[in-house]
């Protein structure tokens, strides 16, 4: 009998639900605003399927309906993509530790 | 070319990299190094698919420029944006999330071959159930998103919009929808495919709305954890580990975010989903108690109280961050610092309208961040501090809390400020917070209440001091 390969990403999901878990658990309070810019930055990575739905298809044929959502897919993911990141590296470069007492 | 082993260990190696843009995130100095791990893993996810796709000829340049004029706009937002925008902001990202997987998800369904899902009209069962999940999601992500938006932009009033019968209808859509995407998995029917789209696109308004602004950070995080799983939905039909990893992620991390700003407000989840606080309450808390007598100073007052105190402990709200007091705060605390004042940050986990909004406000406005504390950390240092500086906060301050088990707010945790020595409470008018109920500490003995918009008064102060 052979695995589906079905349940091994069903396992992977469920691992990485864990892990999410316990990193998250570990975030700082302070951070939760980043938390939520960079998490909206990464879930962009939908854009992987944005460009194969784009892409593939027969050449010539780029502007059928199913790659026209493609497209549009990523335009909207890499709005997300810079957006998010950038602004999470914008915040973040605000936190800034008490200074050192001058002496 | 490359192949599919490889293509999937690159897939894998950018989803660790996204653990560790997270887990970068438990503290701040690690956090600048998480956040660029995050970014290589997206460049590596996004060059091997263009690779694998392997088509460099017209459409490769589409993508191109698709990919600069998106970024351009995102990186024009990023720069932009004033930080008190910030959760407007990240509800706009969701619904673009949201979208994308919708269009996604259409796009594999009008053309299944290219995803090797079957053929069209004879799409695998499981890719149909895993991209009507993730398209049904998607779209209620995205629309939730725009009202949380237009809520958060005051474009949209603020306040729940509810009608009887309201959660029976949720829950008959909802349940549309499994019907729906049963039968589609029969019939493979197209016209099915987009009423669940349809569907879900109303749902998603109508789960939103009824939601009112302070309940904002509970709605956002649940947005956040719906564009997770979304995403994930799509990955699996994608069979892609990148998404399923990163899916993931986001969802358990939105539904923590969630939980926490629910726990901070002593409330349950559904009871939030379910509907406004205030408008369900409303009625016993106009009990004529106006007439009570309260002490109002001005900022010479304050400004006395606050140079002859030896610690003072200020408790920023969300009236903060409307009136962009953030610099004229920290100037102040400055003044009070050269005076040898010790002064600290109390937050309480759902001031503002997203979790942790005070503290990026706070930031901005460089105030280190191991001066602000959370609730936690800090409660018990109210009894020992001379003046507590309330300054845009009201419902998350309210004794009543503690007191009184009628009270709505009965059991939510608040911050302790009654037991400072003395309490200011920066305020525009006596008015009720969100939460629709009299704050006891407006009467009591020890408080003084500065009736000025946050921004203006502590201007004021920064003069007198």
């Amino acid at each position: 009998m052979e695995i589906d390969p079905f349940i091994f990403r069903l396992s992977i999901f469920i691992l990485s639900i864990f892990i999410g878990y316990f990193v998250v658990w570990s975030v700082t309070p302070s951070l939760h605003t980043p938390l939520m810019s960079v998490t909206n930055a990464i879930s962009s990575v939908i854009i992987v399927g944005a460009i194969i739905a784009a892409l593939a298809g027969e050449a010539g044929n780029i502007f059928d309906t199913a790659n026209i959502f493609g497209f549009l897919a990523i335009i909207l993911a890499a709005v997300n993509i810079f957006g998010g990141f950038l602004v999470t590296q914008r915040m973040l470069a605000m936190y800034k530790k008490k200074k050192k007492d001058k002496k | 070319m490359i192949s599919a082993n490889l293509l999937a260990v690159f897939y894998l190696i950018s989803g660790v990299l996204f653990i560790l843009a997270l887990r970068g995130l438990s503290s701040p100095e690690t956090s600048r190094q998480g956040n660029l791990f995050g970014i290589i893993g997206m460049a590596i996810a996004i060059g091997v698919t263009i690779v694998s796709v392997g088509n460099f000829s017209t459409g490769f340049l589409y993508l191109l420029i698709l990919l600069l004029i998106g970024g351009s706009i995102g990186t024009f937002i990023a720069f932009k944006i004033p930080m008190t925008a910030m959760p407007e902001l990240v509800a706009g990202f969701h619904s673009l999330v949201g979208l994308a997987a919708v269009f996604v998800a259409i796009s594999a369904f009008l053309n299944p071959e290219v995803f090797n899902l079957g053929s069209q009209g004879n799409i695998k069962i499981a890719s149909l159930i895993e991209m009507s999940l993730g398209a049904a999601i998607g779209a209620i992500t995205f629309t939730g998103s725009v009202i949380a938006f237009l809520k958060l932009r005051g474009i949209m009033s603020g306040s729940p919009i509810t009608f009887k019968g309201q959660h029976y209808l949720n829950l008959i859509l909802g349940i549309a929808v499994i019907v729906f995407i049963f039968y589609l998995c029969k019939t493979q029917s197209d016209s099915l495919f987009w009423r669940i789209i349809e569907i879900s696109l109303l749902l998603g308004i109508l789960l939103i709305i009824p939601i009112g602004g302070a309940d904002m950070p509970v709605v956002i995080s649940m947005l956040n954890s719906y564009s997770g799983w979304a995403a994930a939905g799509i990955g699996f039909t994608l069979e892609n580990t990148a998404l399923i990893i990163t899916g993931a992620l986001v969802g358990s991390s939105g539904a923590i975010l969630s939980y926490i700003m629910c726990k901070g407000m002593n409330r349950s989840f559904f009871n939030v989903i379910l509907g406004g606080w205030g408008a369900t309450d409303q009625s016993s808390s106009s009990k004529s108690k106006e007439q009570k007598p309260v002490k109002s100073g001005n900022a010479e007052d304050a400004a006395f109280l606050m140079k002859n105190a030896s610690s003072v402990i200020i408790v920023p709200g969300y009236g903060m961050a409307v009136a962009q007091a953030q610099h004229a705060l920290r100037e102040m605390v400055d003044t009070l610092k050269k005076n040898g004042v010790k002064v600290s940050y109390a937050i309480h986990p759902v001031a503002g309208r997203m979790p942790g909004h005070m503290n990026v406000l706070l930031a901005e406005a460089n105030v280190p961040y191991d001066e602000v504390f959370e609730l936690e950390e800090i409660n018990n240092d109210f009894a020992s501090c001379d003046v507590a500086y309330v300054i845009g906060a009201n419902d998350v301050t309210n004794p009543v809390a503690k007191t009184d088990p009628q009270s709505p707010i009965y059991g939510m945790p608040i911050l302790d400020v009654e037991k400072a020595k003395s309490v200011l409470f920066v305020k525009r008018s006596l008015s009720p917070g969100y939460a629709g109920i009299d704050n006891d500490l407006f009467y009591r003995d020890n408080t003084l209440m500065l009736f000025a918009d946050a921004k203006k008064m502590t201007e004021e102060i920064i003069k007198s001091l």
